[in-house]
């Protein structure tokens, strides 16, 4: 839930202080990516969605872009791996806290405040994990969409092209979801665009991250 | 007391990492089986299809409903009334066919699947024109004609058969389709329809018809597929023939 504004308003004194929740590097990497996947989607759908398809046309022109943003949406990530705070982060993603679990389970209880949930909830790690593992099988099955030479077979290619498309209308609901979740929570959406989250909103949606290790700006 | 929160943020057990290759798994399960649960669900997700006048289930993959690809911005907007098969070329009488003209020549009616090239294949469907061989029989090709360059009415697509391969039985001017007039989508009002061929040879919107003394290669040939694209015996693909 984003925090109303009266909700800030008792905190006064650190009511402004803001925290560092992603250095400009790692906002590079996830716009990059955010961009790669979109062209990656819009293409996608007018290539595959019948009358859209009618409507748009250019299917060699679509083919490129969408095999272009496919090949690149790893680079960004790989990129990544240069920054000390990306790889941090990362480490995060990949580790369950001692509630993680719990906090997928108890959709009421992961409010309270009696779970701990460190920079990442469970739901982000889980959504993480689920975009990397899914770029990794498109770009698999998507070489092998896109290879007319025969170096793999029939039967393989037919097998990836029905994981590609299933994989893509699940891969757009968590989509759909992550923007729906991020459009609802400006300061979340701040933390996106700027870096910069309220001090208040970090202890309250991350509550045991390192936050008072994190660069404060007052 | 557990780990303290900062601990456990780098400590705990890497599910990320279980998801991923899990992840990676199920991919690679897929698409080694894929194709078999695909023969196994085509059958019925089709008959959904065919069954669904919203049209949202033919979203769902592996279905076997036709698949619209097109080269061109827009469609051509064609004109029933004015509309012209123009035959011409390496020929003794040169001539442009009407719908009506069309519909005068003997009509011919075929059952037959289609079958793309990037896999799909929508089975037994109902085609209805005139032979390719009756249509040439009209314009008596020239004795240097050994080969058909064939163009949609906007001139962006071509495509190429021997003469040979364009007097077999089975190659029709199609002017109906799934029971009705061809629609716009499908290539009407006149379409080829070459049945044991990948779809690609299948030209919609069909133009004009130029006899040629040599072929010369269509669109999607110039762009690596088979010239001579027998279902099954080209394009490095083993699909039942049709």
């Amino acid at each position: 839930m984003p925090l109303s504004e009266n909700a800030v308003e008792p905190s006064t004194s650190d009511g402004d202080a803001r925290v560092l929740r992603f250095t400009r590097a790692q906002r590079a990497v996830h716009w990059t990516f955010a961009v790669l996947a979109f062209g990656c989607l819009f293409t996608a759908v007018a290539l595959y969605v019948g009358p859209i398809a009618t409507l748009v046309g250019r299917r060699a022109l679509l083919r490129s872009v969408h095999l272009t943003c496919g090949y690149l949406m790893l680079v960004p990530l790989l990129l990544g791996l240069l920054s000390r705070a990306f790889r941090a982060d990362v480490r995060r993603l990949n580790r369950f806290g001692p509630d993680d679990t719990r906090w997928l389970r108890s959709q009421p209880a992961r409010r309270s405040g009696r779970l701990s949930v460190g920079k990442f909830n469970a739901g982000q790690k889980v959504a993480a994990a689920f975009v990397l593992g899914s770029v990794l099988v498109f770009l698999a099955t998507g070489m092998a969409m896109a290879d007319l030479g025969g170096v793999w077979s029939l039967t393989v290619r037919t097998g990836s092209t029905l994981v590609h498309q299933w994989l893509a209308f699940a891969f757009g609901v968590v989509v759909v979801g992550h923007l729906r979740l991020a459009l609802r929570d400006r300061h979340a959406m701040s933390g996106a665009i700027t870096g910069w989250v309220p001090r208040s909103w970090a202890r309250s949606e991350h509550p045991d991250w390192a936050v008072d290790d994190a660069p404060v700006s007052g | 007391m557990p780990a303290t929160p900062v601990d456990a943020e780098v400590t705990g057990p890497p599910v990320g990492r279980r998801l991923v290759l899990g992840l990676l798994g199920l991919g690679a399960v897929g698409m080694v089986v894929g194709s078999r649960v695909q023969d196994a669900l085509g059958g019925a997700i089709s008959a959904v299809q065919r069954a669904d006048p919203t049209g949202v289930t033919a979203l769902v993959p592996g279905g076997s409903g036709f698949q619209f690809y097109s080269v061109t911005d827009q469609e051509p907007t064609i004109d029933a009334g004015t509309y012209r098969l123009n035959v011409g070329g390496l020929v003794e009488a040169p001539r442009s066919f009407t719908l009506q003209d069309l519909a005068a020549l003997p009509q011919t009616d075929l059952v037959r699947d289609f079958q793309c090239v990037t896999g799909w294949r929508v089975r037994a469907v109902p085609w209805s024109g005139v032979r390719l061989s009756d249509l040439l029989s009209q314009v008596s090709p020239s004795t240097g004609a050994t080969a058909l360059r064939l163009t949609s009415l906007d001139g962006a697509y071509t495509e190429s058969l021997t003469l040979e391969q364009a007097r077999r039985p089975d190659m029709l001017v199609a002017t109906k389709m799934l029971g009705a007039a061809v629609t716009p989508d499908h290539g009407g009002p006149v379409r080829l329809y070459a049945a044991p061929m990948y779809g690609y040879k299948s030209l919609k919107w069909l133009g004009g018809i130029e006899l040629v003394a040599a072929v010369q290669p269509g669109y999607w040939e110039r762009r690596g597929y088979d010239v001579d694209a027998w279902i099954g015996r080209s394009n490095g693909r083993a699909d039942a023939p049709v």
